[in-house]
């Protein structure tokens, strides 16, 4: 790996982010993908660790990092197994909205639990009409006295169910269109706001995917996030913020792909050689490598450059999360290549990488629409 | 509650080398980890503090590099860490080692448990808990599988037998060592590891824990190892099979017996 020249903490989140995964999430990872259970004894392991803090600022309980900490945890639990690392990583999604556009009374409400571990987060946008047409949404809050009535379903929810605290957009004035989208915190358990069925998934059959009904259901009106109106806007930063980290989130399981290939490859011998031996298996490897690397440098030249608060971020954490789902998708596909009829059973671990990889180049904006994204940037900053 | 873990810094069993001269284990300039019964060690000791208040105290004896064991157990949670280290305790055998740290936790006074790994991975002798009690005159149970409970100045524990377990109370303070059994132990966390990072590790001398000079390092010692050799490889089993299995073992072994 490249010495992207970390700092000493950093070096320390990634290291133990590693050996949680090597020693509590790898041995569990194909246990879980049967099961579909949630994985709660692994978040409580990374509870105890700090690590849900990493991203959060230090006076709300954190440890004060940001988004390339939040990728470096990432990453490395997706090597491990990218359904675990999904139900941490959403969790920091839900939880974005509240850091960008919250007040400091919603911050100290919310997120030191979420730092702690003690309380996961899912973000609630998707809808059965409103996929890559985020505007298209149905879901709608309506001001009564001093609370919103929420009513409309939301679909496709990761920690759905699981999570206890829910950023969920929803329209407060349809007729305004994206502007008329606001974001309001949600508890579970808060009356009129149900679970719908949970997803049977190809792939990281270890997070929980659910429907989210809101039926009459009553928020109290601070628990606006922002300003009415600014819901869609928020949405988007918090994507810019995310995008880096589902990146992450691929290069992890290209890596885990790759490293499986490598073993494979050193121990399989055919004609009387291991398979390693061979140029076309080494120039495949080589390929793999060299790409997922790639993806590495782009996922955390990305994630800095979202850190350090740059403006228009969008297109670049496009690019890191569309290119990075890619890599994923070709290097866990060509792990099963090398590892043959092998690599093919359920006894091995790389199709499963296969089958993780699938959903980093469909959720939090499907790669067409980042490459709407990033070519929609360029004509933009062309006709400057 | 205030506890004393003693931990022991082990070879990685991946990078194990032998002195030709002394037939000791190299230690120096060897990747090193605590010893993995110590870990169930520091993992029950931070499990009382949890339940009863109090402190826990990582001790250990061996050269500078040991330190790193210390702070890993500071990243673990354990509040303070002291490390025994002078030239005088080298070659120190189980006997010495032991009365080494029995002289550290006297000055340290003011304890109700000492808590140790079962053995460790390198010597695998057992000695050196049931010493540091021996030289300590306090009582000890071994093998211990549960702490059941503490109350009133005493403790009872699961002590592992080869037939089940046996229940053990005794007055406090009390030596435990502990087996494998008695609990998962828990990773660092993030804020233990920056914590170990600037921990102030004391580092005590012979003199500054009156250890007296001929107790200690190859003088103190009443090992001393001849020899130390590989076992030679098992030689390859014999199977008999199919029709006449049966008559060629009973020939086989009548040959034995001769």
């Amino acid at each position: 790996m490249i010495d992207y020249l970390l700092t000493e903490q950093q070096i320390m989140i990634r290291d133990l982010s590693r050996q949680i995964t090597d020693e509590k999430i790898r041995p569990v990872a194909a246990e879980y993908d049967h099961s579909e259970k949630f994985p709660w004894d692994i978040m409580k392991i990374i509870a105890q660790s700090d690590l849900f803090g990493v991203y959060i600022e230090e006076q709300y309980g954190g440890m004060g990092g940001g988004i390339l900490e939040l990728c470096l945890v990432t990453e490395e639990f997706s090597r491990g197994c990218a359904g675990i690392a999904i139900c941490y990583s959403a969790s920091a999604l839900g939880t974005y909205p509240i850091i960008l556009a919250g007040s400091d009374q919603q911050k100290k409400k919310y997120l030191p639990a979420i730092a702690k571990g003690e309380k996961l987060a899912a973000f609630g946008l998707t809808e059965p009409a409103a996929g890559s047409d985020a505007s298209a949404l149905q879901t709608t809050a309506e001001k009564k006295g001093d609370h919103y009535i929420l009513n409309g379903v939301k679909h496709f929810i990761t920690n759905g169910g699981d999570a206890e605290i829910y950023t969920i957009v929803a329209m407060t004035d349809k007729s305004r269109g994206a502007r008329g989208a606001s974001i309001f915190i949600v508890e579970k358990g808060t009356p009129g706001f149900t679970f719908g069925k949970k997803e049977d998934k190809m792939g990281i059959r270890a997070s929980s995917t659910r429907e989210l009904i809101f039926n009459d259901c009553k928020v109290p009106a601070e628990n606006l996030v922002g300003r009415e109106g600014m819901g869609f806007i928020s949405a988007m930063r918090t994507f810019d913020m995310s995008r880096p980290g589902i990146g992450a989130q691929a290069v992890g399981i290209a890596q885990g792909a790759l490293d499986e290939a490598i073993k494979f490859a050193k121990q399989r011998k055919q004609f009387d050689k291991t398979v390693a031996s061979f140029q076309g298996i080494q120039w495949m490897l080589a390929d793999m490598a060299t790409e997922t690397e790639a993806a590495r440098a782009l996922v955390y030249a990305s994630a800095r450059e979202v850190g350090a608060g740059v403006k228009d971020v969008g297109v670049h954490s496009a690019m890191a999360k569309m290119y990075a789902s890619d890599v994923a998708m070709k290097v866990t596909t060509n792990a099963v290549q090398i590892c043959g009829g092998y690599g093919y059973m359920k006894e091995y671990p790389v199709e499963k990488y296969m089958r993780d990889a699938k959903i980093t180049q469909i959720y939090e904006g499907t790669n067409q629409i980042q490459r709407n994204i990033i070519g929609m940037g360029l004509i933009r900053e062309s006709s400057k | 509650m205030n506890i004393i873990v003693c931990i022991k810094q082990v070879p990685d069993t991946a990078d194990i080398k032998l002195d030709g001269a002394t037939k000791k284990l190299l230690r120096e300039g060897i990747k090193g980890m605590i010893n993995p019964f110590d870990m169930y060690a520091i993992e029950e000791g931070l499990r009382l503090k949890d339940k009863l208040g109090g402190k826990v105290t990582a001790l250990t004896m061996g050269p500078s590099g040991a330190e790193s064991a210390l702070r890993e157990a500071i990243a673990l949670g354990c509040d303070e860490a002291v490390l025994l280290c002078d030239p005088a305790f080298a070659g120190s055998d189980t006997l010495a080692t032991s009365y080494v740290l029995s002289c550290a936790i006297k000055k340290i006074k003011d304890y109700d448990i000492i808590l140790c790994g079962k053995q460790a991975l390198d010597g695998d002798t057992a000695h050196v808990g049931p010493g540091i009690a021996g030289h300590l005159d306090i009582s000890q149970i071994v093998n211990v599988r549960k702490i059941q409970d503490i109350k009133e100045g005493s403790v009872s524990a699961q002590r592992m037998t080869e037939y089940g377990y046996d229940v053990l109370e005794s007055q406090l303070p009390c030596l435990l060592t502990v087996v494998k059994d008695i609990n998962v132990p828990r990773l660092p966390s993030l804020k233990g590891k920056m914590k170990a990072k600037s921990a102030t590790i004391s580092v005590w001398k012979a003199a500054d824990i009156a250890a007296e000079e001929a107790r200690i390092g190859l003088k103190g010692s009443a090992t001393e190892v001849l020899k130390v050799t590989t076992p030679p490889a098992r030689p390859q089993g014999k199977i008999f099979e199919g029709e006449g299995a049966v008559d060629g073992l009973v020939e086989a072994l009548k040959g034995l017996m001769k």
